[in-house]
This record gives C-alpha cells, structure tokens and sequence, in this order.
C-alpha cells in the first residue's frame, strides 16, 4: 500500500515571553493508506503539536511551523494557501479532540452542526444532510438518531458526545482519520465502546487513522504501528507487537514497566521513571532522556543520538543495544498465590 | 495488606498486634443532594442519589480499593465518611465512634485521625501559600505544631518523608510539577499523624510515567505508619496493584466485593465483568484475542436511578425479576459480596411475578 502521508523533518516552535518552546524538533514518519499509527508520550510530549501541524491548526503567533513538509497525497500541505487548506481539513483529513464538549458548538444543534459540514464539502441540500445525518447518528450508534438531532450538545453525555464528533470526523469520508486522545477523559467502558466503534468503522471505510494517546493499553488492541514521542522527538517507531514484545528505547522500555498490568502476578513494586522530562524551553543538547535513563553512557551526553533503523520495520534514537533487555524481571515479583 | 507491608521494610508498627480490628465500619450510608427548582422559593423537586445505601468494614491497615466510572458516587463516599458532607443516613462508625452521632468539637478531633488525598493536584493547593504553609496548616489548625519552629522542623521532615527537598519550604505550588504537588499534597495528610486515608484518584492527572512514583510513595508511607486507606480510582490496573480487597460501585450502590485476587478472578457482577473486560492491557497478542464485553448505552442518572438492580438497563444477562426487586447485597462465601439475582437463591417467579423460593 502507498504511502497516504508522508512527514519529513517537520519542527514546530513556539515563541513565548519566556523563550522558545521547542514543541516539535524535526520528526519524520510516513502513514499508508488504512494504517492506524498510534502516536503515544506524556503530556507536553510534542504529539498533539505535532500533529496540529499537519494541518497547520498552530496558533501563529506564538507559534510557528519553522521547517518541514507534509506530503499529503502529491502536495505539500505546508505550501498550501489557506483556501486549499480548508478544502483538506475537515474534508480528506478530519480531526477529533479529546474534549467534546469545547469542541462542539454549544448554541448549535447537533444535527446542525453534521449538516453544516455536508452542506459545505459535500454541497448537499438541507433534505439530504438530513439525511446523512441521521444516517451517520445510527452508524456510531446513537439511539433514535432522528429524534436526537435536535438536541443540544448537553443533552448528551460524554460518550455520546464523542460519539457525535466522530461521526461529524467521518462525515465526508476522509482519507485520514487524526484522533488526538479522543477517550482520555471517558471511562473504561465508554472507551471500549469507542474504540470498538472506530475500528468497526474502519474496516467498513477504509480510512488511515492517526491515533494520540498516553494509554498504552489503547494502542495495543488498535494499532499496527507506533511512533514513541519525548521531548518533541520522536524516539521509537515500528509495529506495536514488535515494540511491545522487545522495547528497544530506555523510555518505551520504562513505560512499559511503569503501569501495573491486570493480566500479570502483581509486581511487587512498581519500577517508576525518576525524575522529570525536560524543560522544552531549554532543551538539552544531550539525549533527552540521558537524565532519567538508567542505561546512559558518556556518548549520551554528548551526542542527541537521531533516529536509527535497527531493522527492516523499526527504527530507535538511542546509543544502547537494549535487545537482550527483559521488560518484566519476574524474580522480583511477588507470585500472585504468595498473598493468599 | 500486611505480608507486604511487614516483609518489605521489615518494621513492626503498633498495628502489626491488633491488624484484624476492624478501624472504620460504614453501615447503609446514603448521601443524597436534594434538586431544587425556583429562585426565590427553592423547592425541592427531587434528589440525586449520589451514594444509595452502602456496607463495607475497612481493617487497621488494610488498603480498601474502590472502584467505578465517573459519577458512580465514589468521591461522595469518600467525603461522606470524612463528614465533609452530613450523610443522608446510616452509621459511619471509626475507631469505635459514630461520626453521623458525635458533636463538632469530637468530630473536630476525629478528623485528625482521618485524612484526605486529592485527586488534583493542581486545585487542591492553594496558590498563593507556600509549600511550609499548606503543609504547615493542619498542625495549625488542630494546635499540635508546638513552637514556630517545631513546626517549621516538622514541615521539613514531612517534606522528606514524601521525597521533596525540604529546602523547597518556601516555594509555591506552581513551581511544582503534577507529581511533586502530590507529594505536597500528601505531606499535608501526613502532618497530623492520621490513621486513615482516603484517596481520591491520587495518580489519576499524572503523566504514566510519574504515576508510579506516588503509589510507591503510598505504600512505603502504609509499611512505615500502618496506615489505612480507602483508595478511590477508576483505573483497575492501578487498583489492583494497591489494594487489599476491592469495592466495585455502581450508581451509587457497591455491588461486589471481594478480595483483590479473588475479584479478578472470579468477578460475579455482570458490571464487574464488563469492567475488567474493558481495561485495556499493553499486549497486542492478548487484545487481538480479547473477547470485550461492550455495555450498551450509558449510566443512567442518579436523579433517576431505575427500580430494581440499577444495573438493568445496562445488563447483558439481565432477567425479569431485575426490573421487579433490587438484590441484595451477598456474602457468596469467603467475604465475596455480590448484589445480583445471577447468585440469589431465585428459582423462579410465580403468575403474579412473585419470587418462589425467595432467601431474602
Ligand atoms: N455537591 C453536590 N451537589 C449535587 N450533586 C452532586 C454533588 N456532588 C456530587 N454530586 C453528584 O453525585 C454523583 C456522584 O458524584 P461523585 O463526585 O461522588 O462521583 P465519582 O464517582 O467520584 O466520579 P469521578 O470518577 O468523576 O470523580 C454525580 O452524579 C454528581 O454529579
Ligand atoms: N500555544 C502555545 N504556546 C506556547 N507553548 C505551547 C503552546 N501549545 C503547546 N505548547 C507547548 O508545546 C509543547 C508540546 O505540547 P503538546 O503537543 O500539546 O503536548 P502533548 O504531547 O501533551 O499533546 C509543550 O511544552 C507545550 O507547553
Ligand atoms: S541515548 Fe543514552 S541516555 Fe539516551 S536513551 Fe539511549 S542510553 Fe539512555
Ligand atoms: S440483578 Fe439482574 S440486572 Fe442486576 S446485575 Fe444481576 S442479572 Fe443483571
Ligand atoms: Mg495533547
Ligand atoms: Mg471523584
């Protein structure tokens, strides 16, 4: 399959009082047609910035996309003006926040607000937007879709709110599905809701899906790649089993090992990342994650080490071999029987 | 917990002695916020029933987690326990004393024993005070900091406890990252020598990666002090890892309780099923195997909650005697308590929809 986007050396910065943030310091990535990339980090991390870029939703000033390009189907979307933005966004490549409820129009209906969009990508008329509507209510599964297009957005609850953001997302069939945390702030159940519907709409539509998250239990069961971000780099890339099963980045390793899992004995202790991510207002020349790393060498300090292909699918920004590192050092758990 | 506890740091706390007494004991408790309509002449119209009837015991030293989706009315628990709100009704009986019955200045001197953990750290400070000052406060409140500098002393060596440099005394909160203002936070708790904790979400606004920092810091803060809490969350994964026996609450009701292991093993609530099913886990070899449990619909209102099990309009195994009568709350052997007609003694109904063999 080709590539559906392709991202090179993209930078995004923003100018502050304070100093330069720098947000977003030169990634590189490419989507194929249908994939689902999961873009995973802490927050501040640079994802949601850098995926904004894309489709240059940065407030400009303060901040500013100072390099890059983004091959969107044979333009780059960085050149574009912004008529020819607006043509793309919300259209061939839609967007979905984590906060449904600053994200929808409060004073609109929710029907109106689906309509709005079909009327004007699509030129259809108020009957057939209508229609539409009512049809794309029932495909996320919004009971008595009809009946609840005229309903303000908080008549609705957070699940079905984004719900409705997502079926406004797919409305005109976009090629790129960009999801930025879209269930961080649902619970567990609603969740799985969500993802289940997404991935469900997916193999029905065919579209590639950026994913954003900081869960990485999310990213496991929706994914077929991921892209590692800290301190605006991206620091490991390649297919979610492969990086699960044998983490080849100190951080991704450390997340790893940082969350207790439902399905393993209970690990006696927690194994945290110490100490803090930089400060992206001065960030080091050094490897980022040098201070919190328990594996950093003198190289580290040195040298930010790029980007770097350890096979034909992954890719890892880090001086150590970690391939002989176990994720889960059973001796030191505590054997579930043992608590009895 | 306390094998953990006691070989892990190897000390012995009063506590160890007397670990089965039963510190907090909560007898049907309900907190209901009354709706009220009018402006001038506010009218009650109707109530919503946060916390519906709940029955738990919480031992010395134990870690009680409890768990639910949001508005599920585990933070009202929580503050209704503590008295920061009067409970509807029911007992909540600490160290052997009837909070809902005991006058302000006892309670004022309960309350000493019993602290709070916030769930974000961002809010819960008071911006314009210093760290010395929050953490200094409750010795201040309730008299038992001794001199100016006793108490600054004590507000360094708590500093220390929770892992912040105590040479931080006199900064402010937003000089703090999400983790560091936990800490804070939990310093707080500490100054008074509690002996009860309720945490409420403590990891939940905290990158992963620090997440595991503050519960280390809880636990190690229970080995040292035997301290008891009542661990509030909504992430399961989390729960588990800290807790002794576990709490699932649902619209205002707990409808199971079992111990940690046992909860996940053998859930029996078709809501704690679903659940677990839920939780994501960082294995994509097990997730695309995963059979979910995908609940339909949403958690209906606590204004509104429905008659019989409140889970009924969400239940995929749900029966006709679920909409007639609410179950009741269960012992199913070994301290697992379940609220569900599955595990009652039901037989079957007769003609006028009346259970036969009814083991009420
Ligand atoms: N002071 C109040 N007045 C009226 N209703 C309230 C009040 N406090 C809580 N509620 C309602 O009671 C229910 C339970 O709220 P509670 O805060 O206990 O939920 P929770 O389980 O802690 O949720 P979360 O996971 O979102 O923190 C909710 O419906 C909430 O809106
Ligand atoms: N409007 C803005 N002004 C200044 N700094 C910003 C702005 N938006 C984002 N940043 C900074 O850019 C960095 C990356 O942010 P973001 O991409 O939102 O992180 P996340 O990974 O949590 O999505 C952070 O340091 C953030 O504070
Ligand atoms: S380059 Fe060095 S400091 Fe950076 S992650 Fe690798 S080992 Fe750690
Ligand atoms: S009592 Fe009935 S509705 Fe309630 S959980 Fe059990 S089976 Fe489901
Ligand atoms: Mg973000
Ligand atoms: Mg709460």
């Amino acid at each position: 399959m080709g590539n559906l986007i392709e991202v090179r050396n993209l930078q995004t910065q923003f100018f502050t009082q304070d100093g330069i943030v720098h947000a977003v310091n030169g990634i590189n990535y490419d989507v194929a047609e249908g994939e689902t990339v999961a873009i995973v980090g802490e927050s501040g991390s640079g994802k949601s910035v850098g995926v904004m870029s894309l489709i240059r939703l940065i407030p400009e000033p303060p901040g500013k996309i100072v390099n890059g390009e983004v091959n969107f189907d044979g333009q780059d979307l960085l050149q574009l003006n912004e008529e020819e933005l607006r043509q793309i966004r919300g259209n061939r490549i839609a967007m979905i926040f984590q906060d449904p409820m600053t994200s929808l129009n409060p004073v609109l209906t929710i029907g109106r607000q689906i309509t709005e969009a079909l009327e004007l990508h699509l030129n259809m008329n108020r009957e057939e937007s209508r229609a539409r509507a009512i049809e794309l209510l029932e495909l996320v599964g919004i009971p008595d879709a009809g009946a609840r297009l005229d309903d303000y957005p908080h008549q609705f609850s957070g699940g079905m709110r984004q719900r409705v953001m997502i079926a406004m997302g797919l409305s005109c069939n976009p090629q790129l599905l960009i999801a930025d945390e879209p269930t961080t702030a649902l619970d567990v159940t609603i969740q799985a809701q969500i993802v289940d519907l997404v991935t469900r709409l997916q193999s029905e539509l065919g579209m590639a899906i950026i994913w954003i998250t900081h869960d990485l239990g999310v990213v496991a069961g929706l994914a077929d790649r991921v892209l590692v971000m800290y301190a605006g780099f991206i620091v490991e890339e390649g297919p979610v089993d492969v990086i699960y099963g044998q983490p080849r980045h100190p951080y991704t390793l450390g997340l790893l090992r940082s969350i207790p899992r439902l399905d393993l004995g209970r690990q006696k202790r927690l194994i945290p990342i110490e100490g803090l991510p930089p400060d992206l207002l001065d960030p080091p020349q050094s490897c980022p994650f040098a201070p919190r790393c328990p594996f950093v060498i003198d190289k580290c300090l040195e040298e930010n080490p790029p980007l770097m292909s350890i096979d034909a699918v992954r890719k890892s920004a880090c001086w150590v071999d970690l391939s002989d590192v176990e994720i889960y050092d059973t001796s030191a758990d505590e054997q579930v029987e043992a608590v009895a | 917990m306390t094998t953990q506890n006691t070989e892990s740091a190897g000390v012995s706390t009063a506590q160890d002695s007397n670990q089965s007494d039963v510190l907090l004991n909560v007898q049907n408790l309900k907190m209901h916020f009354p709706i009220t309509r009018g402006i001038i002449l506010q009218r009650q119209v109707g109530s919503i029933k946060a916390v519906d009837g709940i029955t738990f015991e919480l031992m010395r030293g134990e870690t009680l987690g409890l768990v639910g989706e949001s508005g599920c009315g585990k933070s009202t628990t929580g503050r209704a326990i503590l008295q920061l709100y009067e409970p509807t009704a029911g007992e909540v009986i600490f160290e052997g004393q009837d909070l809902t019955e005991i006058n302000s200045g006892e309670l004022r001197r309960m309350r000493r024993r019993m602290q709070m953990i916030f769930q974000d750290p961002y809010a819960s400070l008071n911006p314009r005070m210093t760290v010395g000052s929050i953490v200094g406060e409750p010795l201040e409140v309730h008299k038992i900091g001794g001199s100016r500098r006793e108490q600054q002393q004590r507000v360094q060596e708590l500093l220390e406890i929770v892992g912040l440099n105590p040479y931080f005394i006199n900064r402010y909160p937003h000089e703090f990252s999400g983790g560091q203002r936990q800490r804070i936070g939990v310093a707080r708790a500490l100054a008074v020598n509690p002996s009860f904790i309720v945490c409420d979400e403590p990891i939940s606004a905290l990158d992963v990666s620090i997440q595991a920092q503050v519960i280390n810091l809880l636990e190690d803060l229970q080995s040292e002090m035997g301290l008891t809490y009542l661990f509030i969350a909504h992430d399961l994964s989390v729960v588990r890892h800290i807790s002794d026996r576990i709490a699932v609450m649902y619209l205002g009701k707990i409808v199971e309780l079992a111990d940690r292991e046992e909860l996940y093993e053998n859930p029996l609530h078709p809501y704690t099923q679903a659940l677990l099913s839920a939780v994501p886990i960082p294995d994509p070899e097990i997730e695309k195997k995963r059979q979910r449990i995908i609940l339909e619909g949403d958690v209906p209102s606590p204004a509104e909650p429905p008659t019989g099990c409140n889970f009924n309009t969400r239940c995929p195994q749900v029966m006709e005697i679920c909409h007639q009568y609410e179950p009741s709350f269960a012992d199913v052997g070994d301290g697992h308590r379940v609220a569900c007609f599955l595990y009652d003694e039901v037989e079957s109904l007769d003609e006028s929809g009346q259970p036969v063999s009814h083991t009420a």
